[in-house]
């Protein structure tokens, strides 16, 4: 098992700057998954680490050494592709005994470890199929039937579940942490869906335009946000932003409108400052059907006109007319609500986030 | 009740009609073929009669048996001519493919400068008649003192089969994903080792394809041949027919015995070649 160490990490494609300059640290057998939208580097950076893409500058250490100038062969590692890449010409079972053939295991050690890997996975009775005769969940669980065989330091996930049906892709979300339990390994997961993130990794990297927005567990980046991006990315739906000034002691909105500023933040905001103002849906809810209705002194409440609602069942998203936009809010134990009509609305400020908006980074908060 | 008969009814009819019409399409396209092969059996009196005798009314294998009699009764060095074709054939079908290969494999996977100019290069290649070639071909070829050899002609069916076959190749290597010999070399692969046992089995059909049609080429080709060989050293099965034309007559029924023994080694080679013709054989690589 494994540690991975990327240092000043860049991958440059003619004078554009893919991947720029990252490091990140990851622990033997720690769960990480790299999110962000398309375009942000994440892939790029894995197959780097894989051995696929050359390095224009920086390191990738695994188990502590420099691997740049290794191929992907030399690196002990394991990948699954978004498209599986399953070998159409080979069987279930040659395809995950295609890494021990190549390295001339003996055939009872690879009849075993086959055996082993497809126990774990259920693929027994698909063994002598041809990937074309299997379904696209089966075919997911071949690939990464491939990669354990191989029991290799490091597995990369390329976006595997992306190409699976909603339910099935719930199913494969809970086999990959079971199997992650089971074989010990350090994992690096790349998606773009910042669901499958939170609920499988010990620790997320948010990547936006090359660079690393923030590091940190899922609780951390939901409940932390360090920029602004972040506060946008991570959660649906996502977090109500809106840019605001500070003068006379409020945030002032662009259209007039006026908040308190959040306890926390009492320190932090200057006169004149312009912000922007995050509230998560969860926070703004119709009086009374709210998480936390406890503390009194962090909540604000006024009158909005609802413009919308999405039934859940369990809950229902409100859509609210505010401060001259659209604002999300979560109302759990619903009632029916007519749309047009103004309801008492519930801000719990303790849970609200601020961020310069110039930079976009998280002004300093103090936690009570 | 009655509209499901009338369908009924109706679809019976258009099966028998595209029944007919396939018929007649194959009737068509294997006429001249089948000619040949009558014509090489029957008489030259029937041959050259007006209006045509359909059917045949005495069939003898007597060109046959001549064809590899006494040359200059009737016979014509057949082995000598069929060893050249072979030979020719095999070596420059061998030779493109290996050149095919490499570029194809090049073309699909690489990227590098000037790839697209080098491409339409090599198709404009074939847009140059074969025939136009072949007074210029005399000339170098005279020069260089290589005239009537197996190696002239090798050199210029390769060089006539090797734009087509990188570009069939490279039609078939653009459909084995890339994520397949990726995921190999993590398996454990070198790069070679990724061709050959991935990326290779899968274009294999598409190859196999190519290579038929490089064979066929050589091994028909009459125009070049003819101007480039002078003696049974060199001379393919095509030139060798023109052994059968002498100044005021010409022999059709043997030229048509030489034709049969020349088409069906290519045609049994077509044959077993098209059993591994499967296509679709990437199915299943990648995507739900």
């Amino acid at each position: 098992m494994a540690t991975v160490a990327l240092r000043k990490l860049t991958k440059r494609y003619g004078p554009i700057d893919v991947v720029r300059g990252i490091d990140l640290d990851i622990a033997d057998r720690e769960f990480i998954a790299l999110v962000g939208p398309s375009g942000c580097g994440k892939s790029t950076t894995l197959r780097m680490i894989a051995g696929l893409e050359d390095i224009s500058d920086g390191e990738v250490l695994i188990g502590g050494e420099v691997v740049n100038d290794l191929p992907p062969r030399a690196r002990n590692i394991s990948m699954v592709f978004q498209s599986y890449a399953l070998y159409p010409h080979m069987s279930v079972r040659e395809n995950m005994g295609f890494s021990l053939t190549i390295a001339k295991r003996p055939k009872e050690e690879i009849a075993r470890r086959v055996a082993e890997a497809a126990a774990i996975l259920h693929l027994e009775p698909l063994l002598d199929r041809r990937p074309s005769q299997l379904s696209g969940g089966q075919r997911q669980r071949v690939a990464m039937g491939r990669a354990i065989v191989r029991q290799p330091e490091v597995f990369l996930f390329d976006e595997p579940l992306s190409n699976l049906d909603a339910k099935l892709r719930n199913e494969m979300r809970t086999e990959i942490k079971k199997l992650h339990a089971k074989v010990q390994a350090t994992v690096i997961y790349v998606t773009h869906d910042q669901i499958e993130a939170m609920t499988l990794a010990d620790r997320i990297v948010i990547m936006r335009d090359g660079h690393i927005e923030q590091v940190g567990t899922p609780d951390d980046a939901f409940r932390r946000p360090a920029t602004r991006f972040v506060a946008g990315f991570i959660g649906s739906p996502p977090m109500n932003l809106v840019e605001a000034s500070i003068a006379d002691g409020e945030i002032v909105f662009d259209s007039g409108d006026r908040l308190p500023i959040p306890a926390p933040y009492g320190k932090s905001v200057k006169a004149g400052q312009r912000i922007v103002f995050g509230l998560r849906p969860d926070d703004l809810y119709p009086s009374g059907h709210g998480l936390n209705t406890g503390h009194a002194d962090n909540v604000h409440e006024r009158s909005l006109k609802v413009n919308l609602t999405e039934p859940l069942g369990n809950e229902t998203l409100v859509f609210l007319d505010f401060a001259g936009r659209d604002w999300v809010s979560r109302m759990l134990s619903p009632r029916p609500l007519a749309i047009g009509a103004s309801i008492p609305m519930t801000f719990d400020l303790s849970h609200a986030h601020l961020f310069d908006n110039a930079t976009g980074a998280a002004l300093a908060r103090e936690e009570a | 009740m009655d509209k499901n008969r009338a369908s009924r009814r109706w679809k019976s009819l258009a099966h028998l009609g595209r029944f007919v019409a396939l018929t007649l399409a194959m009737a068509f396209i294997c006429l001249p073929g089948a000619w040949i092969v009558i014509s090489a059996m029957r008489p030259t009196v029937e041959i050259m009669a007006k209006p045509p005798v359909w059917i045949p009314h005495e069939l003898s294998f007597q060109a046959f048996i001549s064809m590899f009699g006494v040359i200059g009764q009737g016979g014509v060095p057949v082995f000598a001519y069929f060893r050249n074709s072979l030979i020719i054939s095999v070596t420059s079908t061998v030779i493109a493919i290996g050149i095919g290969m490499s570029g194809g494999y090049a073309f699909a996977r690489f990227r590098f400068r000037g790839k697209s100019a080098m491409f339409l290069g090599l198709m404009l290649t074939r847009t140059v008649p074969g025939i136009a070639l072949s007074l210029p071909l005399f000339i170098i070829y005279a020069r260089l003192g290589i005239l009537d050899t197996h190696f002239a002609l090798i050199l210029t069916y390769v060089a006539l089969n090797v734009p087509f076959t990188i570009w069939l190749i490279d039609g078939f290597f653009r459909q084995v994903p890339k994520d397949l010999a990726e995921a190999a070399q993590i398996d454990g692969c070198t790069r070679w080792q990724a061709f050959w046992r991935v990326e290779f089995p899968l274009a294999g059909p598409g190859i196999a394809s190519s290579g038929i049609f490089a064979f066929l080429t050589s091994w028909n080709e009459f125009a070049l041949a003819s101007q480039i060989t002078r003696s049974v050293a060199s001379k393919t099965l095509p030139v060798g027919l023109l052994d059968y034309t002498s100044e005021f007559t010409i022999d059709w029924r043997g030229m048509c015995a030489l034709a049969v023994i020349m088409i069906a080694p290519a045609l049994t080679l077509t044959f077993i070649i098209q059993k591994h013709l499967v296509s679709g054989l990437t199915s299943g690589a990648v995507k739900g």
